[in-house]
């Protein structure tokens, strides 16, 4: 099980019901649970989405897009049914926030999912699980039936004329469906390759109907901005970055876990105090703020650093899918951008050639560089490379594998130089089997 | 082929497939969820496998392979009866993921992809399984054991080997 972690900087609000027990629907009814929903029912759409654009929230899938104007851009009439997808592929290294929220309060996740589809008149939502999550799976599945035992879901919800079903759904491994279009596709049973936009699936979506696809833990949000009020809850959070964030500290980090901490809390002290610093009191040599697919920051880069969407940007990364992960300084970066970069080449669909070719030959070309084996043309073509990816794919992983390795290549160059001519990496691991394949 | 007389699945699996494809605005979504949970049962995606599912579903086993070779948990030959996978991605890596790895390398004298001789256990080195901060964390199978040390998996492989009863049941 999962070892829940505490903070008194922690501001609980989607972390409110961990650990006490609120997967059975009646410790999530006596704790507050399912009254949000009742109050959209009573409200109606236009209501339901002023108060999610109040509220600043913005998905926490990692772009970052405002969920009320997500919402909003579903078209009222529709010839084809709309649907609501809550996307819990959660597969972005660094990340396993919705692992908790699936374990600790799923009844949050279908409130969430069930109000989302009142506010786009849709009567199906899906919940997709990655594969690996088969016992949240069954968490997932035993929550739904418990909500149709209830009257909660089915033609009648709450013994009114409005109808909302959930179907749970697994996916079977592949990091590349956590983006929406692929996600779709896995849902229609097919290969899990990105679609071309526009159309966005809020016009054009699942089974070609319009629909709003969202991250867990946006889902799992949305009951609690209706339940504390938009205006207090985007108070929470910074400038136009609504409420709190599950910022899942990993690594070099004395003190791991989840903390949920309101948007904008300052990275060094998220690490230093939060997390209880380097492990091992070791010096920090870099920090990845979002998940694996944002680029690095340096230790002077995090000292007034608030982690919001706006000021990570502003800083030259992403917030991402708030999985930090703290590197300590004796660690070799060239083998971390390797690994980072051998789980985008595997993850890589094939769809379009910048990302296959190019995951493929940073894989090589690191590879070989980390083996003691490259030249110092190496480095500029690792970058070169990497810019030519950016942009030039349907979907993100292109950008998402590119971006950490030109963080890596510009900000530690030296680190990459000190590996050529036969001068040895002074951490790594080289000797190592598995981590190395030479093609 | 009559899907009743014919099945390859256990009747409580044939039951929940008959209930899985009606579940879905189009047939053709219980296809992923179908193939893992054959896989489940059955052990891998066998040629036989992949005809039921494509007949049940109603497209071409063609089809079905085109979809199937996406997805990374499916195969298409035996695993042994405990797949071991360990993570290796960066915030297991930077907290020992590798030695874990290597451990069970040693133990188990077999590599990624290996199965030992009697087909208990299998291994492989697999991208983030959602474990980041229990890191380093493994699946054995669909279980999750986290916050590892290289000096925990002796009784890990020696749990798992005990819990197999003897007529060979788990």
């Amino acid at each position: 099980m999962p070892r829940l972690v505490s903070h008194p900087d922690e501001v609980k609000i989607v972390t409110r019901r961990f650990g006490q027990g609120a997967a059975a629907i009646d410790k999530y009814i006596q704790l507050g649970g399912y009254e949000a929903v009742q109050k959209c029912l009573a409200q109606g759409p236009e209501w339901i989405i002023n108060e999610m654009k109040a509220s600043n929230l913005r998905g926490r899938g990692g772009a970052g897009f405002p969920t009320g104007l997500k919402w909003s851009f579903v078209p009222k009439q529709s010839a084809k049914p709309k649907y609501v997808l809550v996307n819990g592929d959660e597969s972005e290294p660094g990340t396993c926030k919705d692992h908790l929220i699936f374990l600790h309060d799923p009844h949050a996740i279908i409130e969430g999912t069930m109000i989302a589809g009142l506010a786009i008149g849709a009567k199906l939502g899906f919940i997709y699980l990655r594969g690996e999550y088969r016992y949240l799976l069954e968490i997932m599945e035993k929550a739904v039936a418990d909500a149709y035992a209830k009257g909660y879901l089915g033609k009648n919800i709450f013994g009114s004329d409005t109808e909302f079903q959930i179907i749970t759904q697994t996916g079977a491994g592949a990091y590349e469906v956590g983006e929406e279009s692929a996600l779709m596709e896995s849902l229609e049973g097919k290969r899990g390759v990105p679609r071309i936009k526009p159309p966005f699936p809020a016009v054009v979506g699942l089974y070609g109907g319009p629909t709003v696809i969202n991250n867990v833990e946006t889902i799992a949000s949305v009951p609690h901005v209706i339940s504390m009020g938009a205006a207090a809850y985007a108070a929470v959070g910074s400038e136009r970055n609504g409420g709190t964030r599950l910022f899942g500290l990993s690594g070099h980090v004395e003190r791991p876990g989840v903390y949920e901490l309101p948007m904008g809390y300052n990275l060094k002290k998220m690490i230093y105090e939060v997390g209880g610093g380097v492990r091992g009191g070791r010096g920090l040599k870099a920090v990845v703020p979002g998940g694996s697919s944002t680029p690095v920051l340096l230790p002077e880069e995090i000292e007034n650093l608030g982690m919001d969407f706006d000021q990570v940007g502003k800083a030259g990364s992403m917030l991402g899918s708030g999985g930090v992960v703290v590197i300590d300084d004796q660690t070799c970066i060239v083998e971390f951008a390797l690994r980072t970069i051998s789980f985008y080449q595997h993850e890589s669909c094939g769809w379009c050639i910048p990302c296959r070719e190019g995951t493929d030959w940073l894989k090589k070309s690191l590879t070989r560089f980390h083996a003691g084996f490259g030249t110092a043309k190496d480095i500029d073509n690792i970058q070169y490379l990497a810019e030519n990816m950016m942009g030039r794919t349907f979907c993100p992983l292109g950008d998402a594998a590119a971006m950490p390795t030109l963080g890596f290549v510009k900000k530690f160059r030296k680190e990459f130089e000190d590996h050529l001519n036969g001068k040895p990496c002074a951490f790594a691991r080289i000797e190592k089997p598995g981590l190395v394949e030479v093609h | 082929m009559s899907l009743e007389t014919m099945t390859i699945f256990s009747p409580q699996l044939a039951a929940r497939f008959d209930a899985l494809v009606e579940k879905y605005p189009v047939r053709r979504s219980a296809l992923v969820p179908m193939l893992l949970y054959a896989q489940d049962e059955i052990g891998y995606l066998s040629d036989t496998v992949i005809a039921e599912v494509a007949e049940r579903i109603g497209i071409t086993t063609l089809d079905v392979r085109n979809v199937a070779t996406y997805y990374s948990m499916l195969r298409f030959k035996p695993a042994g009866r405990f797949n071991v996978q360990v993570c290796t991605n960066i915030s297991c890596m930077l907290r020992g993921g590798y030695d874990v790895l290597e451990k069970f390398q040693e133990e188990l004298g077999i590599g990624h992809k290996g199965i030992t001789p009697d087909g208990i256990f299998s291994l492989e080195e697999v991208e983030c399984i959602g474990a980041c901060c229990w890191a380093p964390a493994i699946q054995v199978n669909y279980a999750f054991h986290d916050d590892l040390t290289p000096d925990q998996v002796p009784g890990i492989i020696s749990n798992y080997r005990g819990s197999i009863g003897a007529e060979g049941k788990v």
